[in-house]
């Protein structure tokens, strides 16, 4: 994990992805991930995030532009080495992409057993893969099977799966698209406890503005177990609009409200129109 | 025109491709032996039943209708001598490639693409396993261990269908009818029997993989993966047929 505190963590060049077909998923996109910030990726649907975190992980062929992961060129490594780089980034996919054929605790266990760059004996991954699960409040799922659990609990898993190795850096993509506002609720605080708990930076891609406004303005208390208003105390959260494959807007919260942009402000203004 | 042809000749080389690291995967560590075997058992011993039933078929089938036509001749006791050579030559390397591409070509590519469309063989690269060498290998392996052997299944049983069918209708003596199908072989019978169904799996797990690992389009795309796969795989078997029949016959003259 990079000690300096300013250390650039994920960072984008003029990224440009075009894909075999012709069509562009993005646009020269620009910006730079800092160690412990939170980012807050918003944008309309099909445009472009989860292009980019895939991109970021290096799962997409970059066409134009460079990408950096903990200050390394990433854009042309070639994926036996880019496994290494990948084991210190943890990921949660859409639909969570739980491996159906095994049991919770295999599930969880599985970038143990299978990244190179983690050497962890046998006898140690049980422990962590309960403490992983204890994480998400699921420690009672282990011999279960992903078909027969709920969505957001398939999620709380899929988080504990991508924190298991305590990974620097983590990608949510759309961690509370399609689930009712309770549990989206519970998935959220889960992501902030993680931050806030472990330190991490984190990339997270949503359309709902509500999810961001709870990492910038809330922390998790560990002796409630629940989240307190941060009360200005800094949550270095900083947000970031997409559309149709550009970044159209990077900055703080009250940038973000303030902006008089009609698509930007869309975004901003839902959670009112919700709430009345 | 151009165009037109670009579509397939891209997809035949990301085939070649895909066979290619599949290839480069067994020599590679790590190795799935977990999956091999899992694999073997579940596109081998559970092809077992569905190779019984048409290779028993088929052999009672065939003496049936040989044996009719060669009791023209008075030559009924030669009926063992054809069932085994189209047999072993022919239709039990096609029959039991064809069934298993029916059975695992298209469960192969379900499956695969099950996994493609929710973003599992994503995970999979996210979490630090290569999908060719996790999902394929295995597959591939164990396809071309079992096939050769769910042909000499598929042989055995087809030659016992006509034995069947030959001792009923035809009232042949048993040692009559097993002692010419014994003798009408020669190892290039066998060798040819073997040699197929060898190359015939690589057909029938690559296909399904192919198609499995380039679905899109959601569930949509996963039965058409499924289909085209089955599709592919058996019409790739007759194709592959001709030709390795052509170099064995050419062989014998």
């Amino acid at each position: 994990m990079p000690e300096n505190d300013n250390a650039s963590v994920l960072r984008f060049e003029k990224v440009g992805v075009v894909f075999d077909d012709g069509t562009r998923a993005l646009d020269q996109i620009s910006f730079d991930v800092r160690h412990s910030e939170t980012r807050i990726l918003l944008g309309a649907a099909g445009s472009g995030k989860t292009v980019l975190l895939k991109t970021a992980m290096g799962l997409n062929r970059v066409t134009e532009g460079k990408v950096f992961l903990f200050n390394e060129d990433v854009t042309t490594m070639p994926e036996a080495q880019m496994f290494d780089v990948r084991s210190k980034i943890g990921m949660l996919f859409q639909e969570s992409a739980l491996f159906d054929s095994m049991t919770v605790a295999q599930n969880v266990a599985y970038p143990l057993l299978n990244q190179k760059a983690i050497q962890m004996p046998r006898e140690k991954m049980e422990p962590a893969v309960r403490d992983s699960l204890r994480f998400v409040e699921l420690e009672q799922t282990l011999e279960r099977y992903p078909s027969e659990l709920s969505g957001g609990m398939r999620r709380r898993v899929a988080i504990a799966r991508a924190v298991v190795n305590k990974p620097p850096l983590l990608l949510y993509d759309s961690p509370t698209a399609g689930l009712d506002p309770i549990t989206a609720h519970t998935i959220m605080a889960l992501i902030i406890k993680e931050r806030d708990v472990d330190k991490t930076t984190a990339l997270v891609v949503t359309h709902r503005y509500q999810d961001g406004n709870l990492a910038a303005n809330f922390r998790y208390n560990p002796d409630s177990g629940r989240l307190d208003p941060a009360d200005g105390t800094g949550t270095k959260t900083v947000f970031m609009v997409l559309r149709e494959g550009r970044l159209v807007f990077e900055g703080g919260q009250a940038d973000l409200e303030a902006s008089a942009d009609p698509y930007i402000s869309k975004f901003v203004k839902r959670p009112e129109k919700d709430a009345a | 025109m151009l165009d037109i042809l670009k579509g397939p000749i891209q997809a035949i080389q990301e085939f070649y491709e895909l066979a290619g690291r599949a290839l480069r995967g067994i020599a590679r560590k790590p190795h799935y032996v977990d999956d091999i075997l899992l694999q073997m058992d579940s596109i081998g011993v559970g092809s077992v039943p569905i190779v019984l039933l048409t290779g028993f078929f088929t052999g009672a089938v065939m003496a049936m209708q040989m044996g009719r036509s060669l009791q023209q001749y008075g030559q009924t006791g030669r009926t063992g001598q054809f069932v085994s050579i189209i047999l072993v030559r022919e239709l039990g390397p096609v029959l039991a490639a064809v069934m298993v591409a029916g059975r695992n070509s298209s469960g192969i590519a379900s499956e695969l693409g099950s996994m493609k469309v929710t973003e599992q063989i994503d995970a999979m690269r996210a979490l630090g396993t290569d999908p060719v060498q996790k999902l394929v290998t295995p597959r591939m392996i164990a396809t071309a261990v079992m096939l050769p052997a769910l042909t000499v299944i598929d042989d055995f049983v087809g030659m016992v269908g006509g034995w069947v069918m030959s001792v009923l209708l035809f009232g042949l003596p048993s040692r009559q009818y097993w002692t010419s199908t014994w003798q009408a072989l020669v190892w290039n019978d066998v060798g040819q029997g073997l040699l197929k169904p060898f190359i015939f799996s690589f057909a029938v797990s690559l296909i399904g993989c192919f198609y499995g690992l380039r679905t899109t389009g959601g569930t949509q795309g996963v039965g058409r993966a499924t289909t085209q796969a089955m599709v592919v795989a058996s019409v790739s078997i007759f194709i592959l047929d001709l030709f390795i029949s052509k170099i064995f016959v050419s062989r014998t003259n």
